[in-house]
């Protein structure tokens, strides 16, 4: 066991990380504005579908419009997302294929039918189908989004915390036992809230930056004003839900990915009693000396309020990375090992697993010999994938990236919502038409600072589980397919062109669309 | 429910699914021939709008497709996936370039012009059916892979690989994957071209439509003949069921048909309703009748449907290895296990109601045919 995974190249490993992060960055990019904009499409439609007036058609028809832009990259983006693990994570596919599998069929039955079924009829039915169908289809369209956003967060969320499951060394794979706590495990329920309602947010910034800014032009004022109240509200709300989904998240996170919130929060030595980390001074480039350091330099700290992030409670005990690297006991008395006896523990399952394998087709062997090897195997599973780490530093993701992409989420969540707040204040109190351009420019600028806050939730999502690609379960370089990274790399570029280029097509003809303005 | 009974169940799912793709890129079909069937910058547009009212059905079943191998047969989509990259890399960027195409072909500021999403709808039109339908081909005609699950426990954890460097494209240089992918692609472009007819409401188009209808129903019919004629003579992959040992069986896909004579009258029924669609069609110039797509349709889904179940029922390899026999994917070897398997049945049972409001989504975009006037005044790529 000393040589395990020798052959396997590690720029391979790499460039397939790079892949996958590449893709799911820019799928993300499209997805959280179809179903953000999906809401306020359908309530705007609802509004002419209550009221006849032409008007809320025309403003309907216009956010469609872009929406569709939009959508046609995220079903795009999507297709290659499923296939890359597979053609890129074929080992993964195997080993816990029987539970990943699951979600993404019901997925493609439930939620890619709904939803692709009713796109068209929301395009192309206007005069086709009556006024209701109609509206039913586009909040199906929604709908279909949305559904597609459960089954996929259930798929992430058991990566992060991989429940319902048994390992059979029979077919040496993970199967699935429970598919109620797969599909209804409380980190995905607590991702799901999470996710989508931040979604909601971009869709509403978007919709308020475009408003904004044809009132900075003094033109479609009705249609901008209109549009910003459904937004503004269905802003607020979002942001509020996310703040509070957030800290759900993050105190599921401390129960199940104690090393994930220690990074996020470069918490080198952990405790009872812990203040959160406002600001401290990590160079983004270096994985920080946690060894050595007593804590992060230059921290900036709230008291207590990590402790009560982590626990809801402002004593509560939070582990640091040394803690989890060493060994600790939890405040209920279990005793988490250190990762050099999780590393031992996990080599000794492999062990086992091959000696069982071994055992069970030798024909001298009674059933005794393999039955033995089995027990071995069984009282060492919880630990069996740190049989594939080789120094207990691998565990520990990159902290700066945590750090810093943590604080860039949190910190521009509590911006919007101030600007929420601003925003719906000058629409209910004062004339948000004669409003100071301050306003509408930071409206405008708020767009990209919502499309980099969500993007940095999943940097801390993805990053904070490293080195798993399953927690605890199987590390990157043992899910990877056994490909030359030479040709990982040309497809990694193909699609950096590619799909810059069409990101690049795509704005183009969102910027177009919207300085065109609606068709009255 | 036996474990036997849901592999079965599973392997009947995964290829009607795969039988509803194949009659579904009567999109990528038309697409391919949209130069020849618009005539003029309008007709194209025209085809490329009635084909865009139903792209994301066949993306879906695509992506539907994927997902439901994935879930029942999770040794195939590691073994295959990750070995055959290349291969279905260049399928995954066709359908990538499609999905943008509709959408971006014809606004204003799509950078690259409308011409440049056509012709990516074009390669998607010709390389998409072609190389699904070469994937196809390897269920019968093998690929070079090994399996070796024991690998988790040694030096190099993956247990799945490719036995030569090429990852996939190998598949191409068997000139049977080719005439099975040629064929695929000029049925694609039978059903492109019945649908256009029946979906566009313009009699030069339609007049186009079926002289191309006539050229691609010559040429797949030598390449589909050839490749059945091949598949009833050659040696096919058996396995015991109850050793798991996989051997080679003189006509084993005769054999197949044979035994299973079920299949045999589907594959029969399908071929015919295929024929009896074209000719419908083609025999009818001046008539009104436009349902020729109708019955090729299903012509079509009854036959890839017998096939692929003669590829993995009766005791047969579906992906034979011609690395190492005993590494080729069976039914049996290669699925979900039995909890996973009857917790998806539960939830296949979802598959009528979908089908039920495609259907009726479907009859609603449909109720009037397209024409150049829609195009113009309203809602259109």
């Amino acid at each position: 066991m000393q040589n395990i995974l020798l052959s396997i190249d590690a720029g391979m490993v790499d460039w397939s990380r790079a892949q996958f992060a590449l893709t799911a960055i820019y799928h993300w990019l499209f997805v959280p504005l179809t179903l953000g904009l999906a809401v306020i499409m359908g309530i705007a439609e609802t509004c002419y579908y209550r009221t006849k007036k032409p008007f809320w058609k025309d403003t309907a028809k216009f956010w469609q419009k872009l929406f569709g832009v939009n959508f046609a990259m995220g079903v795009a983006t999507g297709i290659i997302l499923e296939f890359e693990f597979g053609t890129n994570w074929s080992n993964y596919s195997w080993f816990v294929g029987d539970i990943f599998g699951a979600p993404l069929a019901v997925e493609g039955i439930v939620a890619f039918f709904m939803e692709s079924t009713f796109v068209a009829v929301m395009f192309f039915g206007w005069k086709k189908v009556s006024a209701g169908f109609h509206l039913a289809a586009t909040w199906l369209t929604g709908l279909g989004a949305t559904i597609s956003a459960w089954w996929i967060l259930v798929a992430n969320a058991w990566m992060q915390y991989p429940v319902g499951c048994e390992f059979n060394p029979d077919t040496m794979r993970n199967e699935m036992v429970s598919f109620a706590e797969v599909a209804l495990s409380p980190f995905a329920i607590d991702k799901f809230c999470h996710t989508v309602i931040s979604a909601w947010i971009i869709g509403a910034v978007f919709v308020a930056a475009v408003c904004c800014w044809y009132l900075l032009k003094g033109r479609e004022q009705k249609l901008a004003v209109e549009s910003l109240k459904i937004a503004g509200i269905v802003g607020l709300v979002a942001s509020f839900g996310a703040a509070l989904t957030g800290h759900q998240s993050a105190a599921r996170v401390a129960e199940v990915q104690p090393m994930k919130l220690a990074a996020m929060e470069a918490l080198y030595n952990g405790g009872t009693d812990q203040s959160l980390t406002g600001i401290a001074l990590i160079n983004p480039f270096e994985q920080p000396d946690y060894e050595q350091e007593a804590e992060a330099p230059m921290k900036i700290a709230v008291p207590y309020a990590l402790s009560i992030l982590a626990t809801n409670d402002p004593h509560g005990y939070v582990a640091g990375i040394n803690d989890i690297l060493n060994g600790y006991t939890k405040p209920d008395g279990t005793v988490e090992l250190p990762i050099d006896e999780k590393i031992a523990r996990g080599k000794k399952a492999i062990e086992a697993l091959a000696a069982y394998r071994q055992a069970k087709f030798a024909s001298s062997d009674d059933g005794s010999i393999a039955a033995a090897h089995l027990k071995v195997l069984q009282e060492n599973m919880p630990y069996f994938g740190y049989g594939y780490i080789r120094d207990k530093s691998e565990v520990v993701p990159f902290v700066p990236i945590n750090f810093y992409a943590f604080r860039v989420m949190v910190g521009v969540g509590c911006l919007l919502i101030l600007f929420f707040i601003v925003v719906l204040f000058f629409l209910y109190k004062k004339d948000i038409t004669a409003a100071p351009k301050w306003l509408y420019w930071s409206a405008i600028v708020m767009m990209p600072l919502a499309y980099i806050a969500s993007e940095s939730g999943w940097l801390v999502a993805e990053f904070g589980r490293q080195p798993w690609t399953i927690q605890d379960m199987l590390p990157t370089w043992a899910s990877v397919s056994n490909l030359q990274s030479s040709s990982v790399i040309v497809t990694f570029f193909i699609f950096l062109v590619l799909f810059t280029t069409m990101l690049a097509v795509e704005i183009n003809i969102l910027l177009k669309q919207i300085k065109k303005g609606p068709e009255l | 429910m036996t474990y036997e009974f849901l592999q079965q169940y599973w392997w009947f799912l995964v290829s009607l699914l795969g039988a509803l793709l194949v009659f579904l890129l009567f999109v990528q079909g038309a697409n391919s021939l949209v130069g020849s069937l618009g005539g003029d910058a309008e007709g194209r547009r025209v085809v490329i709008n009635s084909t865009g009212r139903k792209w994301e059905f066949t993306f879906t079943t695509l992506v539907t497709f994927g997902g439901a191998f994935f879930a029942s047969f999770p040794l195939f989509y590691s073994t295959s996936f990750g070995g055959a990259y290349w291969l279905w890399m260049i399928i995954l960027f066709s359908f990538v370039l499609q999905a943008v195409s509709y959408e971006f072909q014809n606004k204003l500021g799509n950078l690259l012009g409308a011409k440049t999403f056509q012709t990516f709808l074009v390669l998607n039109g010709i390389l998409g059916p072609l190389l699904l339908g070469g994937a196809v081909a390897t269920f019968f005609e093998g690929s070079n892979f090994i399996v070796e699950k024991d690998n988790l426990t040694g030096m190099q954890p993956v247990i799945s690989q490719w036995a030569n460097a090429s990852h996939g494209l190998d598949a191409l240089l068997n000139p049977w994957v080719l005439v099975f992918g040629f064929a695929v692609f000029f049925l694609a472009r039978i059903l492109g071209t019945l649908y256009i007819i029946n979906n566009v409401c313009d009699e030069d188009i339609r007049a186009r439509a079926r002289t191309r209808l006539l050229g691609s129903t010559i040429a797949f019919l030598i390449l589909f003949v050839a490749y059945l004629v091949h598949l009833l003579l050659k040696d096919g992959y058996a396995y015991d069921p109850v050793t798991g040992i996989i051997s080679i069986e003189p006509y084993k896909y005769l054999n197949n048909f044979l035994e299973m004579w079920y299949l045999l009258a589907l594959l029969l029924i399908g071929v015919v309703l295929v024929l009896y669609g074209i000719i419908r069609q083609g025999l009818n110039v001046k008539c009104k009748m436009v349902n020729g797509i109708w019955f090729t349709g299903i012509g079509t889904v009854l036959t890839v449907l017998a096939l692929l179940l003669c590829a993995g029922w009766n005791n047969t390899a579906y992906y034979p290895s011609t690395a190492d026999l005993q590494s080729s994917l069976t039914i049996a070897n290669s699925c979900s296990s039995e909890f996973t398997l009857t917790t998806m049945t539960y939830v296949s049972l979802l598959i009528p109601i979908v089908l039920a409001y495609i259907v009726v989504a479907w009859r609603k975009i449909d109720s009037k045919k397209l024409d150049k006037e829609e195009i113009k005044h309203d809602e259109a790529y």
